[in-house]
């Protein structure tokens, strides 16, 4: 019995070695280009590991039934009589309860440190169109800081395609450029139908809902150049609605808004 | 209150034509209605598939160029709704639970045999009016959830028939829950007590809760929508005033339970075939009896989170994370439980077996995404990609289709009274189960680096993997073949199955093979222990 109980622990051991090395050695997300994308993975980690403990740990139980217990040609009758066993059944529905609870708990923490639990002030002064309920999308911040903002941008979405309006240079560009390490705030709206916004290396996406300005904040870490994909079905061309986000230097970034500005309204 | 129901007074049984012309007929026989179900379900089951190879054609290269992309959005959306409304929904509710109710609960027809046709025959008409409409001009292409505005602006004339039928296949829902739940609870043979039924009759009540409560709400949804399109209301439409998010609370408040709808049964049915291939009784039969309630009342309350990036406030996010997650209890429950049941039987390798146990590591797997895509921050990454695409398919094919094929495989010695051919089973579950995972499980991975669903196109770092995709997708159109082949040939010239092969103690094998007209020759017997293995059977040997 007590041989059994050994075998029984080092095979758990096993699994658990087994899910953590995988977990933590295979890659399965794109490259990490905003503050929340680490946030992101972080949580993505902690999901992988548990999910190949029950996963390796129930189909080995299934496939070991299967050769084990397998009916030999010779025999005849039933297996054993064993209708329940209260303890098991106590067992196997506390801890999974512990687990689940622990998982959204901490989610609830990463979706916080995401910023996806802030709340939004109504204080209007920001926003153009005065009396429409802004919309929460993930990042939030207090309107205050994004008035404070110099990186507002307003982002359209319509069959099928994104338009990236700069109203501090008063241009309109189909390239999303930002400079790394600021955090950027978009104002989304939709011409027609729901479209979506999503960066895969920013992991954050937001749909953008026709009557509903919705306001999505990130900071992006890392200079290079990344898709935007829409991830609504908005019709026949949903597939080739795609744009590009160009994170640049700060330098960069402002010989290229310098470039684009219209100087004769300042004026 | 008490109602009285007598099937012999409404049903005249002598009248209805014999041998399989019955099946073409409208016969009140809840195992004619069943089996018409089931072959009627199969029917669209190969149309949706070929749909979705025709799918997995086109994405077998990056540029659209298999079909033009309105047509690839139509056939993406008859897709869907084919295999949910024609196919999944009507088997595992409709085909198995009239063929089998009556039986677990030692009745000789469903409580109102004449509606049960009704809503049998519903489906074909709805069925095919759906299909036609794919040839008017401008099929329905919003996707089988109809999102407003897309659905209020793409051509019409195909969203309406669209709406129509869906709106007629829900009613046949209805009619077939109602059936259901008066069934189980009127027609029960006397002294034979709730907690004695089989799993399959408490999996099928809740079920039909789900469906009594929910499903009027989608045809409310879809007739406020239809309205929007046909008469300019402005429900729906932004243009008008319209908020296009009640529309997603109104849908998914169907839509989420209909996904327990589809595997609710599915779980009835793999309660029944374990215990009776492992040889053991059904493990914790009380805690599965709770863990179906508890499904289903959390089931009813999780709709939100196909909703977390359309802007819900974040205590809104929180709550439905919550919810969602914990259904992965109850869920849990039931699949160590049947573990549980595997665990010292003697166990028979078969195909009714293989593909139980395929369903039990799928679905597993499925659960697992199921948990992670519960998690707000995780979900937000891969919402509408094909990562929820590969989540979705795992439960609804890996899990509710093999258990559909498994059930075949148990219950055709009762339909036919002949056997099915073993090795050709083995076959068709082997590459099945191959071509399945090889299919679904690379989606994950194109989700999670940027392939979003609903597209004829994409990014040609993507190929390779969508290529292994469509290769699964091909050997499970292949693995159908050995199935038919089995079905015809043992049909014809199976081995005789007697009346109980498998030495079963649920009360449909304890008549005749197949069984007569009303049934039972005497009276119904009364099986007390369903799952007694171990201890009757040893007794009488
Ligand atoms: C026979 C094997 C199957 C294959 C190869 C297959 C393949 C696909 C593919 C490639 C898509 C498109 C995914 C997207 O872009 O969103 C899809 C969508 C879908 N499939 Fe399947 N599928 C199969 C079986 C099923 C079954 C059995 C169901 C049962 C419910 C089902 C339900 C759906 C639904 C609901 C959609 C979404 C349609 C939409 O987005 O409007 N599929 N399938
Ligand atoms: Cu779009
Ligand atoms: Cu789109």
């Amino acid at each position: 019995m007590l041989n059994k109980n050994i075998y029984l622990i080092l095979l758990i051991s096993l699994v658990f070695a087994i899910s953590f090395w995988i977990g933590t050695n295979v890659n399965l997300l794109p490259a990490e280009a905003s503050i929340n994308a680490p946030i992101y993975d972080e949580l993505f980690k902690i999901l992988f590991i548990i999910g190949l403990i029950i996963f390796i740990g129930m189909t080995m139980a299934v496939i070991y039934s299967l050769f084990k217990f397998r009916k030999r040609n010779d025999q005849i009758g039933d297996g054993i009589a064993l209708e329940g066993n209260l303890s098991l059944e106590i067992i196997w529905t506390i801890i999974p309860s512990i687990i689940v609870l622990l998982i959204g708990l901490y989610s609830y923490n990463i979706y916080d440190r995401m910023g996806g639990m802030k709340e939004l002030n109504h204080n209007h002064e920001m926003i153009s169109s005065n009396s429409k309920k802004i919309w929460a999308g993930i990042s939030q911040t207090s309107d205050n800081e994004i008035s404070k903002n110099n990186l507002s941008i307003e982002v359209s979405a319509m069959q099928f395609a994104f338009l990236f309006n700069y109203p501090k240079g008063k241009f309109i560009s189909g390239e999303l450029h930002v400079p790394v390490d600021q955090k950027v705030s978009m104002k989304m709206e939709s011409k027609d139908v729901i479209h979506a916004f999503w960066v895969p290396e920013f992991r954050i996406k937001q749909d953008i809902i026709p009557g509903q300005p919705t306001v999505l904040n990130f900071t992006p870490t890392k200079v290079g150049k990344y898709p935007i994909i829409c991830a609504e079905l908005c019709g026949p061309y949903h597939g080739g609605m795609r744009a590009s986000i160009i994170v640049e230097e700060e330098s960069d970034y402002n010989d290229w808004f310098n470039k684009n500005k219209k100087t004769e309204v300042n004026l | 209150m008490t109602i009285s129901i007598d099937p012999q007074k409404t049903n005249n049984k002598s009248l209805q034509p014999k041998g399989w012309l019955r099946y073409f007929s409208f016969s009140l026989d809840h195992k004619v209605i069943g089996i018409q179900y089931l072959v009627c379900g199969f029917l669209f089951y190969l149309i949706g598939g070929t749909l979705a190879s025709a799918i997995r054609i086109e994405l077998a290269s990056p540029m659209s160029d298999f079909m033009p992309r309105d047509v690839y959005n139509q056939v993406l959306t008859l897709h869907g709704t084919i295999m949910i409304f024609l196919w999944i929904v009507p088997v595992v509710n409709g085909a198995f639970g009239n063929y089998l109710i009556p039986f677990y609960v030692g009745a000789r027809d469903m409580a109102f045999p004449r509606l049960n046709a009704v809503a049998f025959w519903l489906i074909p008409p709805s069925g095919l009016m759906l299909v036609a409409s794919y040839f008017v001009e401008g099929a329905a292409q919003a996707g089988w959830t109809a999102y407003p505005p897309l659905s209020i602006t793409t051509p019409q004339s195909g969203q309406i028939i669209w709406i129509l039928s869906v709106l007629l296949l829900g009613g046949s829902s209805i009619f077939g829950g109602i059936n259901f739940i008066a069934t189980i609870i009127k027609l029960r043979r006397p002294g034979l007590k709730l907690m004695q039924l089989p799993m399959y009759c408490w999996a099928m009540l809740g079920t039909s809760l789900l469906v009594v409560l929910s499903t009027p709400v989608l045809a409310g949804t879809l007739i406020l929508l239809s309205f929007d399109i046909i008469a300019n209301t402005g429900f729906f439409n932004p243009v008008l005033g319209g908020n296009v998010v009640v529309y997603q609370h109104l849908f998914w408040f169907y839509s989420h339970p209909a996904v327990y709808i589809m595997v609710l049964p599915a779980f009835g049915l793999v309660s029944e075939i374990l215990p009776v291939h492992a040889r053991k009784p059904l493990f914790g039969y009380t805690t599965m009896v709770f863990s179906i309630m508890g499904i289903v009342v959390l089931g009813l309350v999780v709709w939100a989170h196909h909703m977390f990036t359309s802007g819900t406030p974040p205590w809104m996010r929180l709550f439905f994370t919550i919810a969602t997650a914990f259904i992965a209890v109850p869920t849990g429950i039931k699949f160590f439980n049947w573990v549980a049941t595997l665990w010292g039987g003697k166990i028979s390798i078969n195909s009714a077996m293989l593909f139980s146990c395929g369903f039990i590591i799928n679905f597993v797997f499925g659960g697992i995404t199921g948990v992670a895509l519960a998690q707000v921050p995780f979900d937000i990454h891969v919402h509408d990609t094909y990562f929820v695409v590969a989540h979705f398919h795992y439960i609804v094919y890996g899990g509710t289709v093999f258990i559909i094929f498994s059930s075949i495989y148990h219950w055709f010695p009762k339909v036919t009274g002949k056997m099915l051919n073993e090795k050709f089973g083995i076959l068709h579950f082997i590459i099945t189960f191959i071509g399945f995972n090889l299919c679904f499980a690379p989606q994950h991975w194109l989700g999670l680096n940027g392939m979003p669903r609903r597209v004829a196109e994409y990014d040609p770092q993507f190929q390779f993997i969508n290529q292994i995709s469509s290769i699964g997708a091909l050997l499970m159109a292949i693995s159908t073949i050995p199935f038919l082949i089995n079905i015809f040939l043992s049909v014809r010239n199976g081995k005789d199955a007697g009346d109980n092969p498998w030495n079963a103690l649920t009360p449909e094998w304890l008549t005749s093979s197949p069984p007569p007209v009303e049934n039972w020759e005497e009276e119904a017997p009364l099986v007390e222990e369903p799952y007694g293995y171990g201890k009757q059977f040893s007794e009488q040997k």
